[in-house]
């Protein structure tokens, strides 16, 4: 069906809204569709709320709020990503207007689901965990300023510390799945970001040991899914080719470097 | 007592500060938060963090960054924990670049600071329009490491419902839900520090995040801690209005050269681009000609105000006005505003790099909080220590930006060696505290759950919420009136009785937001009576507290801080004298 965007001043206009719904990981998921009030400027989130403050479905009959995660609502937190009309995205800066109704709303599928909308992405901090994605630092005290950085290496540098966590790549990425448990593009832009720092380099050994672990980089597979679905647009394969040579350098070299 | 145990709630950038010093302690700390840490509200801020390095030969100092702070607080902030906290700044950001935050940087390689109001100097040093984000990472990064080492223990996806106090009223602990199981625990601590972020739920639309609820400190309160200076809200002058939440377009915008104008004309019909120069009206810029477009939030915010309902002159007749940067070369847009240009062209859909922003203000942050001591960040209560938005004491009657940031790191500091030193010499510790009372208070929550699954009823929480959201926005935020006060006080007792008769449309037990949600009304349904109720007894205007009837400050009677108890079910207030003995007062103005 096409969308039926365009004229804001109708009166009566609807939003039809389609929820893939399951009380918890255990119960076979089921849809809810329902008929909301159009305004403008509405994102999937109002509608989320407008169903939490009126839960009938479109049939009439009465249901529960839906859970599902968010926060900042502002794209910045990462919370809200969710299946969008089949394409991973966060629902707050998913507005009404440009989705092709009715709107099909699902949970992210790499992800164990808590309930409806709500997945469970601690895999991702955990993984940050496995490859020290951190500036080791000697003590929180003051030890006088940081090492100086050149602005073009802080320009390369920051687009890759604006990474949300949201989990979109992971999501896409044909490589994630129950058999294997690659890390994803989103970590190993991580191990790019803190190896490329002045001091976080002095740490990179450990870092790439990790990533040439299990899950680790050799993992991917080249599909390149991931930058098309990265909120941010992180450069998450240059990231991974640069971590990949690294990882060889290391592999080939690391007898040598020591 | 053996070695102590701290729990903090919150995991912004104070809570992980707080965490991170607790760590490098060795002391066993558990961090509670209800989103992943990473995903705490500090994510948000975008401009910047003050620190008065003096990086750019201006001649700033870190005296003057406490002068600038003090006079922008309109001299209600206590001026000792304001010049020390002034004085940790320059530390602060050396250790937040030790840590790897991308700061922008200058040829050199140097950190680069750019201006922001209420000050003539660069004192903000950022990290592109996304520096809480960055900071946040690095705390998060640093907690991380410690969480790998075994020396930090995180409960992400827990609320906190309440302390735990013992019958001398002491802290022993504290209660919390798991928002998956929705099992109600108890966890023994010798001391916790609350970094439980701002209130801007209790506003309905503001620039806050979900989470920020106030319901932490509301909790508290209502077991005794004090709330101070509760009246006092900044609104924000620069935001995308929303019906789920007002964007923030950060003032760093302002800070890189923005402009703001309306036409001359009102109902001008021209295109923003179309319209010259010589019919534009530039109000900040001519009113204020020295700070220009960089006067603090609340005389940006009041002159926003002014052109839109005393003049009439709105955009097009509607509530906003242009924030310009089409102006800017689009190169250093991108390189220093990138972040929030970017929020405005995916929200609204125009870009910003070639046409004028239209924004309004918007609720944003609580200068008032939990009271605190002036050198610890005790509250009344012990073992209960603050830090963050949460706490009342850095900014007095209006925050400058950028300072937040600064507070919440300092906070973080401060509360947690304090916290740990007083733990450290506690006679007997958690350990000794009775079971059965960790028990009763268990059941107390769990009662208070059970009573909201089985109640009848036919209100909607939603529905509450949004009423108290728009008379929290309509009457107890830019302009203060003590009839509309009064009428909202009255309004939200009406809400509250209402609230008893919430039916809950989710009874089940599992990842049940509905009644998380619920338990966060009741509490922020407290909280915006203290707001309210503060605002209505303070007859002056102050900093971000405007009375049209009282539109001067009034030192003689007003130059203290609000203090409210929580007795028996109804609000009382006292007030405490304010610590202005380092800089005088003298009157607060920016136009000359």
């Amino acid at each position: 069906m096409a969308t039926t965007a365009a004229n804001p001043a109708v009166i009566g206009r609807k939003v039809l809204v389609r929820v893939k719904r399951r009380p918890d990981a255990r119960e076979e998921p089921r849809w809810e569709e329902f008929e909301l009030d159009w305004r403008p400027h509405m994102n999937v989130i109002i509608c989320l709320r407008d169903i939490a403050e009126r839960p009938v479905t479109r049939d009439g009959r009465t249901t529960t709020p839906i859970s599902y995660d968010a926060n900042c609502l502002e794209e910045i937190c990462g919370a809200c990503a969710m299946l969008v009309n089949g394409v991973p995205r966060q629902a707050c800066s998913a507005l009404v207007d440009t989705l092709e109704q009715p709107i099909r709303i699902e949970p992210l599928t790499k992800f164990p689901v808590v309930r409806d909308l709500m997945v469970d992405r601690s895999i991702m901090f955990e993984n940050l965990k496995r490859m020290k994605c951190w500036v080791p630092l000697d003590g929180t005290y003051d030890l006088g300023p940081g090492p100086r950085v050149a602005p073009s290496v802080q320009e390369k540098y920051y687009p890759l510390s604006r990474c949300i966590t949201c989990g979109n790549c992971l999501e896409v990425c044909p490589q994630v799945n129950e058999n294997s448990d690659f890390v994803g593009a989103a970590i190993l832009s991580q191990v790019r970001l803190f190896n490329a720092h002045p001091t976080g380099a002095m740490h990179m050994k450990e870092r790439l040991a990790a990533v040439m672990g299990s899950g680790g980089v050799a993992d991917c597979a080249n599909a390149q899914n991931c930058v098309e679905v990265c909120p941010k647009q992180i450069p998450l394969t240059e990231s991974i080719a640069e971590v990949n040579r690294q990882a060889i350098r290391q592999a080939i070299l690391g007898w040598l470097v020591g | 007592m053996k070695e102590p145990k701290i729990i903090v709630v919150g995991g912004g950038l104070a809570g992980l500060m707080a965490v991170i010093r607790a760590a490098e302690a060795g002391v066993a700390v558990e961090l509670f938060s209800i989103v992943p840490v990473k995903r705490s509200h500090s994510v948000c801020a975008q401009g910047g963090i003050n620190a008065a390095k003096n990086l750019k030969g201006e001649g700033d100092s870190t005296d003057r960054h406490f002068d600038d702070s003090v006079y922008g607080g309109d001299f209600l902030a206590n001026q000792g924990p304001v010049k020390r906290m002034c004085e940790a700044a320059p530390g602060v950001i050396d250790m937040l670049d030790r840590m790897g935050v991308t700061f922008n940087r200058t040829a050199e390689g140097l950190l680069d600071f750019r201006r922001f109001g209420g000050t003539m100097f660069n004192r903000t040093a950022f990290a592109g329009a996304t520096t809480g984000q960055q900071m946040l990472y690095a705390l998060d990064e640093q907690v991380r490491r410690f969480e790998a080492e075994g020396k930090v223990k995180k409960y992400e996806g827990w609320t906190f419902l309440s302390a735990v106090l013992d019958e001398q009223h002491i802290c022993r602990g504290i209660c919390a839900m798991d928002l998956k199981t929705m099992e109600v625990r108890t966890f023994p601590a010798d001391a916790a520090i609350f970094c439980t972020g701002g209130v801007g739920a209790i506003f309905g639309r503001s620039t806050n995040s979900v989470v920020c609820t106030g319901s932490a400190q509301s909790a508290l309160f209502q077991q005794g801690v004090d709330y101070a200076n509760g009246e006092f809200i900044q609104v924000h002058p620069t935001a995308i209005p929303g019906e789920d939440k007002c964007r923030l377009m950060s003032e760093s915008a302002r800070g890189e050269g923005g402009r703001m104008w309306v036409p001359k004309h009102p109902l001008d019909k021209r295109a923003a681009r179309q319209i010259p120069e010589a019919e534009r009206l530039y109000f900040l810029e001519e009113w204020y000609p020295k700070y220009g477009n960089l006067v603090p939030r609340d005389i940006a915010t009041r002159a926003i105000h002014k052109v839109v309902y005393g003049m009439k002159m709105g955009l097009e007749g509607v509530p906003a006005v242009y924030l310009d940067v089409s102006h800017i070369p689009r190169e250093t847009l991108d390189r220093k505003l990138e972040g929030i240009l970017e929020i405005y062209e995916k929200f609204v859909g125009v870009d910003p790099r070639e046409v004028p922003m239209k924004v309004f203000p918007a609720m944003h942050y609580t200068m008032g909080g939990m009271w605190i001591d002036d050198d610890k960040h005790a509250t009344n209560v012990k073992g209960i220590y603050a830090a963050g938005e949460c706490e009342y004491q850095y900014h007095g009657a209006n925050r400058l930006g950028a300072n937040s940031l600064l507070s919440c790191i300092y906070g973080g500091m401060v509360a947690s060696p304090a916290a740990i030193r007083y733990a450290r010499g506690l006679e007997k510790g958690c350990e000794s505290t009775p079971a059965s009372l960790f028990h009763a208070e268990q059941r107390r929550q769990e009662q208070l759950n059970d009573g909201l699954l089985h109640q009848e009823g036919s209100e909607n929480p939603v529905t509450i919420w949004k009423e108290m959201g728009d008379w929290m926005t309509e009457h107890v935020t830019v302009v203060r009136n003590n009839k509309d006060l009064q009428r909202t006080d009255v309004k939200l007792q009406e809400l509250t009785e209402r609230y008893k008769k919430i039916n809950l449309s989710d009874r089940t037990s599992w990842a049940n937001q509905t009644l998380t949600f619920c338990r966060e009304l009741h509490n922020m349904l407290v909280l915006a009576r203290v707001i309210t109720q503060g605002a209505l007894a303070r007859n002056e205007s102050r900093g971000a507290h405007y009375k049209p009837d009282f539109p001067e400050r009034n030192d003689a009677e007003w130059l203290k801080t609000t203090r409210a108890h929580f007795d028996s079910g109804s609000v009382k207030f006292s007030y405490d004298p304010v610590d202005a003995s380092m800089i005088p007062p003298r009157a607060r103005r920016y136009d000359a």
